[in-house]
């Protein structure tokens, strides 16, 4: 094992085992917390995987603006702050079955199928430079479409949160 | 480094938010699932265009419109939530069953 991916297989622990944690806690307001720990982890991979501008528009979306909205979600419902038992419905034997049975398929799949693959990291591909190069030449039409697709977006959920449509 | 190292972590990542999506109820927490299945995929999504070298950077690109997917569906999917509370007073989803068929039906 080298270095890197003594870091990656260390940020990967974390990330997976927050997601357990925001799958399973009893508290609403600990599942967001947490999950700002697995979307920092990830971030910290990405980092790792040397592509370093998708990783500061992870923590800056992800951290900064969903984990946000979704608390602000949690407290406009009313949500139960303190601990509740009501957060996981009935089925929980049937998703924990779906979820082992994907994973075990998953992780013996790619396992097998990646098993001599090597990446050769090295920096600069990643960099903000390279990306925005390639995002405003080769994919500058899917970026232009992309953000029409966020503005309706935002206008839809405007739109739906003023409420009263037909009254 | 290897490519199973990146790949395991999203397939393990994606498994649990499966998980939560089938048995979470609170209809915020089935949101946060998604977005850590969205997570995985994105993880992929940069490790393969780590591997292949790719020169238009697809993968990182791909990646970039996948976060800001996220981010209207997760504004789309609160508005719906609230709206439910709104009219509803509860955001449970197997308490929505307006639509089940009647009992005698079943």
């Amino acid at each position: 094992m080298t270095a890197q991916e003594i870091v990656f297989s260390a940020l990967g622990v974390l990330a997976v085992g927050s997601g357990v944690l925001v799958v399973s806690t009893r508290q609403l307001v600990h599942a967001a917390l947490w999950l700002v720990v697995s979307f920092g982890a990830l971030a910290g991979m990405y980092l790792v995987l040397t592509a370093e501008f998708v990783a500061w528009v992870q923590v800056l979306i992800y951290v900064g603006a969903v984990v946000v909205l979704l608390l602000f979600g949690i407290m406009l419902t009313r949500a139960p702050i303190g601990r509740s038992d009501e957060l996981d419905s009935g089925n929980r034997i049937a998703a924990l079955a779906v979820a082992g049975a994907t994973g075990v398929t998953l992780v013996t799949l790619l396992v097998r199928g990646f098993q001599d693959a090597k990446i050769d990291l090295k920096p600069g591909s990643g960099s903000g430079g390279a990306v925005g190069e390639s995002l405003f030449r080769t994919w500058v039409l899917p970026f232009e479409v992309l953000s029409v697709l966020l503005l309706a977006a935002l206008i839809g959920a405007i739109v739906l949160s003023r409420g009263g449509g037909e009254d | 480094m290897h490519v199973v190292y990146p790949v395991v972590f999203a397939a393990l990542l994606f498994s649990v938010g499966i998980y939560g999506v089938l048995a979470r109820r609170n209809a915020i927490l089935v949101l946060m699932s998604a977005e850590l299945m969205l997570n995985a995929v994105n993880l992929n999504l940069v490790t393969f265009d780590m591997w292949l070298r790719d020169r238009l950077h697809g993968g990182q690109v791909l990646t970039l419109f996948t976060i800001v997917i996220a981010a209207a569906e997760v504004g789309l999917g609160l508005a719906i939530v609230l709206l439910l509370f709104r009219n509803r007073r509860n955001i449970d989803v197997d308490r929505q069953d307006t639509l089940r068929e009647p009992e005698e039906v079943r």
